[in-house]
This record gives C-alpha cells, structure tokens and sequence, in this order.
C-alpha cells in the first residue's frame, strides 16, 4: 500500500476505512483537491475529551445566563424569576463542576489547575474565571433556600445582605463564563474548531442567552419573565445568525459541519432554536405553556449545539485533509 | 527598538524567556531522513531508556511501520514510505525479462536502478519554540527546561488533555490507565548528565544527530547544500526556519519529499499566535451578551411601567 497518494489521499483512506461518507457519498460542495498523506493517517491526534466537556459547554452557558437574569430580576423586583434564575444558575454551576472534574485524567488532581494563572490557555484563564463566578451564585442560591424560621436569625441576615453584591458580582463575571468557552476551544490546533474562532464566541453567548432566558421562561410566571423572554430572544436570534456565518465564513473543514452526526446535530438546533424562538415571540407572553414549549426548546437548542459544535471538531481530526490542504494551500499562495 | 511578539515569531532565548537565568545552550535534534536505515534502534533504547509501555502490537500494513504514529507509548516514530518514482515523463511499462540468477544490487550504477524508493524518518516531538501543548497546559505542568525542551512534570499533570488538542504536529497524548499526558523528554534527565539523549547515542547511522542548536542548523545547512549539489532537488529542510509558524523546532528535519508524505503537516501554526485576536472576539460578544441582558431588562421595565 503506497503512500505516494496522488489523489490516493481520499482513496486510501476509504480503501482504509478511515473516513466515512455518510449517505453513501454524495459529493460535497467543494471538489475534492487532491493531496498526499502518509497512508491516509490523521495527522493530529482527536481531542480526548468526551461528551462531558460537550454537556459543560451547555451547562455552563447556561450558569451564565441564568446568573444575568437573575440579578437583574433582583434588581428590578422580579422575586420568582429570581429565585428560579439563581437555582437554576447554582445547579448549572454544580452540574458544570462534575463535568469538568470528572472528565480529567486523575480528577483527585483537579486543583492542580489552581497552581497557576496563564493568559496563554484559556483553561487556566477560564478557571479563574469560574472561581471568580462561583461563590456570588452559591451565596444567592443559599439566600433562597433559607427556611423561613430561621430568616431572621444573624447569619441568614447577614448572608441576606452578602448576597446581593455577591450575584451582582457573579453576574458580572457571567459574560466572560458564556464567552471564553468559545476560546478554549478555538484555541488548538483542531481544524474544526480553529477554522470556526471569528464566530464561535458569538455562536456561544447567543446560545447561553437563549438557554438563560428560555430557563426563566419555564420557571417563572408570565408577569414577571418578560426579561426572560427578551435576553432569550436576543440570544436565540444571535445564535442563529453566528451559527450560519460562521458555517459559511469556513473554507474546506466546513465539510465536519454538514456531514454526518455533528451536521443532525446542528440541524436539530437551528430548528429547536428557531421554534423557540418563534414561541418566545409569538406565544410565550400569553400562554404559560406556550412559555415552558418555547423554554424547553431553546433549552434543547442550546445543548444541541455545543454538542454539534464538539462532535464536529473531533472529526475535524480523524482525517488529514483538513490539515493539509488548508496548510499546503497557504504554502502554495506564498 | 523592534517589540517582537512573544507569542509566535522567531525567540533567539526560549530559555531566558520562560525565566531561566544562566542556562546552558539550546540543544534539540538534527534528524537527517536521508541517511535513515529504518533499523528502529531509535524506538527501541528510548522506550527502554523511558521504560515506555508497550502500545500494542500490531501489524499495521504500512511497509514497515508497526507504530502507526507518536503518542503517549511512542516517544520516537519510525514512519516508512515506498515510493514508485517514475522514470521519467512518457516512461511505458518496462519489460523486465525472463528471472535470471542475478541478486537484486549486484549491478551498480544509474542503469541499474529501478523506478523504486524507500523514504524511511524518525519522527519525534519537535521541542517547538513556540509549543502549543506547553502554552495551553492550565497546571503549569508542561514546562521549558533550561535546555530549551519541552517536558511534561508527571506528578503536576492532572490529565485535562488540552495539550494533545494544543499540539499542531499531533504528538502529544494522554497515556490510557494512567491518565497523564506523556511525550518525549528529550531525555531530560541525561542532558543533566551531560549524556545525549537515548536515541541519538543508538543510532548507527547518526541520522539522529544531538547537538546545541546553533550548531546542528548550521550542519544542516551544509548537508542540504550537499545534497543539491548532488542533485537531489526535493531535499529540503522541515522546522529549521525560525519565522515558521511555531517560530522554529528544537527538532528540526531533512526530508527527501513534502513533509504530509510522512505525515507531518506542511504548514504548522501555533494556535497562540492568533490568541488575542481571539480574546478580542471574546471580549466583544462578551459585551454584546452584557448588553442583552441589560437592555432586556431595561425594554422590560419600561414597557411594563408604561
């Protein structure tokens, strides 16, 4: 087997099965350019992380989201759409932290993260980050929590006061959680994901307003969830708009986003999104389970995305085309 | 005064850069493919030397390649490629005769060659300048060694994985059951020593040559002269030049053909290069989501009062 690969790039890897044509091939937009490969192997290796960094994606978008609605629902005296955003925002936080930790390597390290502060990686910016966003949300979650025989009591007096700057603080912090995702994962050398860094931040807070707003829509009653129903639309529309872009603006490596899972995946978003998007506008000021449809679809819309996202830059990998011709081409224009 | 940008580009001291006060010269390989026998010996006395696990054992069906790639368990690579050359432009099938007595090699001379080649490299971790892996690494356990190398600390690794995601020529991974991320060292621990790296001292025919940097460029920039002179026109030399994408490798090659025959990539950016740029994108719709959480509230409220 001969990796002289004129054009036998694409047919050694098919010969190889390494890369599979879902829909028993039909041609792809773009012509296949010929190139060469040694025996059709990937030439990167394929992230190792695994559904549970695609499930923090979602999760911790929507910490972020449900962090903004909820301070300004306390700002603005909206007390059910507050404490439903601030529950909602902890238990986000909480499912986030287990996904990251669990995913590691050896997770009992997992502090190790804390050793240093790096601008190069936005995992170690993204860390402190988080450290900067969690204790507001915890302590606005307690405050809601607090049973009501012992409210007047100190400490729950003074976590009362500590509170509200506190979530203030975490809703500060909020736009840097929804967006130095998009980052981390733009920041490797993962075609998919690379290819994609001038629009996916956008693709990412969009997605985190319309799960922030789609949660407050579900949870919380009509009067009151008017912002909600405002920051999800934003979101949503956003989400759309920088998803196509950012299809559009990709040179070969799109292909990872129309083919296959990571395309049904995406597909199922937009159309998620778009209905709720649709509901939000249309029903969700009316209707107090046109409100919760519309929520649970952008909820969904959301998740689907980062996982269409994630899955689509994994493929990026297992085939050296997205590496070299790209590089081969850019080489070639000098 | 020229402000170089730190992040990519040519970085005369690594060393000094990661903080390094006093160190010794920036030492790395020169690892000429043409001279390669494909003997392996490289693969072998690192694993030994590394006590590397074994990464299984499988007959791949690439010429003589049975390690499929660098990775966790494989620290140095020895990739074969078989190449019919053809002979020259409008050259027909050619009759080969009747099998005769005669040993393939008994002839010498151009006449007898055949339109066959053998492209045989060792391929290790490239050390880079600018190293993706150790840029992205959030424990700081990835690290530049006063020797200008890149080595991972195993008792700081807590196995995140971005590194693998970080590196552009795919080296780098996480070791399974144990969790860490492993790559070559460049023997860090006998450049303590004063003893060359493991694959360096086997290698029968110093193909893998270990050197201060400076130095093995210039003798790369010889042989390379040699070679076209001899007339071998696609000799070229693969991570030498500083103003690459990742500013130059501390493992630099002479290869015989385009380097994605090997499966190297042709053209490697350190994905911090474009780092701030994509701060800023963050930063802007980090501020467009602010401003839509402001404003729905703000839209909200006035409606409502109205």
């Amino acid at each position: 087997m001969s990796a002289n690969g004129h054009g036998g790039g694409r047919r050694a890897q098919m010969f190889q099965g390494g890369r599979r044509r879902e829909g028993g091939g039909e041609p792809t937009v773009v012509p296949d350019p010929e190139f060469r490969s040694y025996y059709g192997r990937p030439v990167l290796k394929a992230p190792v992380w695994e559904w549970k960094i695609a499930a923090y994606l979602f999760s911790g978008g929507l910490a972020a989201g449900t962090a903004v609605v909820a301070a300004g629902a306390d700002l603005t005296g909206r007390p059910r759409l507050r404490r439903a955003s601030w529950l909602g925002s902890f238990a986000a936080l909480l499912a986030s932290m287990w996904f990251l930790v669990s995913d590691l390597g050896r997770p009992e390290r997992f502090h190790h993260m804390l050793r240093v502060a790096k601008p190069t990686s936005p995992m170690s910016v993204g860390t402190w980050i988080l450290t900067a966003f969690g204790p507001g949300v915890g302590a606005a979650a307690a405050t809601e929590l607090i049973p009501a025989r012992w409210r007047r009591s100190w400490p729950a007096r003074l976590l009362r006061t500590l509170s509200r700057p506190a979530g203030l603080f975490s809703a500060a912090t909020a736009p840097g959680v929804a967006s130095y995702t998009a980052v981390l994962l733009s920041h490797t050398a993962v075609p998919g994901w690379n290819e994609a860094r001038g629009e996916l931040p956008f693709v990412f807070v969009g997605s985190a307003a319309a799960s922030g707003g789609g949660f407050g829509m579900l949870c919380a009653p009509l009067k009151e969830a008017g912002p909600a129903r405002a920051f999800a639309l934003a979101g949503a529309a956003g989400e759309l708009v920088a998803s196509r872009v950012m299809e559009h603006r990709m040179g070969l490596v799109r292909e990872v986003y129309q083919q296959g899972h990571p395309a049904r995946l995406r597909r199922a978003s937009e159309v998620l999104t778009a209905a709720g998007l649709a509901g939000t506008a249309l029903l969700a000021h009316r209707s107090r389970a046109g409100a919760a449809a519309s929520g649970l679809a952008l909820l969904a819309g959301s998740a689907l995305q980062r996982f269409g996202v994630f899955h689509a830059g994994v493929e990026s990998t297992k085939d050296p085309r997205y590496v070299v011709v790209p590089q081969r081409q850019r080489l070639n224009r000098g | 005064m020229t402000s170089r940008n730190r992040l990519s580009g040519p970085l005369d001291d690594v060393a000094a850069d990661a903080g390094h006060h006093g160190h010794p010269d920036r030492v790395g390989f020169f690892t000429d493919t043409s001279v390669c026998i494909g003997c392996k010996a490289c693969e072998v006395a690192c694993k030994e030397w590394n006590a590397v696990p074994e990464d299984g054992l499988d007959l791949l069906g690439m010429s003589f390649d049975n390690t499929g790639m660098l990775g966790a368990d494989s620290w140095r690579h020895v990739a074969f490629v078989e190449q019919a050359r053809p002979l020259g432009p409008g050259a027909g099938p050619e009759d080969l005769g009747m099998p005769s007595f005669a040993l393939p090699g008994d002839g010498t001379g151009a006449e007898t060659r055949t339109d066959f080649r053998w492209l045989m490299a060792s391929d290790v971790c490239k050390h880079c300048t600018h190293a993706g892996c150790l840029d992205v690494c959030p424990t700081g356990a990835l690290f530049r060694t006063e020797f200008g190398t890149v080595v991972v600390q195993q008792d700081i690794c807590n196995g995140c994985g971005y590194c693998v995601s970080g590196c552009p020529y795919g080296v780098i991974d996480r070791r399974q059951h144990d969790g860490r991320a492993q790559k070559c060292t460049l023997c860090y621990d006998r450049l303590g020593d004063g003893m060359e790296p493991a694959c360096a001292k086997a290698c029968p025919t110093e193909s893998i040559q270990f050197g201060e940097l400076d130095e093995l460029r210039e003798r790369a920039d010889a042989r390379l002269a040699q070679l076209h002179g001899l007339g071998v026109a696609e000799a070229r030399l693969y991570g030498r030049d500083p103003n690459d994408g990742v500013g130059g490798d501390g493992a630099f090659f002479l290869l015989l053909d385009e380097p994605e025959v090997y499966g190297l990539p042709p053209d490697p950016v350190v994905p911090t290069r474009d780092a701030p740029a994509m701060w800023r994108r963050a930063g802007a719709a980090a501020a467009a989501f602010a401003l839509a959480g402001v404003g729905a509230f703000v839209a909200s409220t006035i409606g409502a009062r109205r």
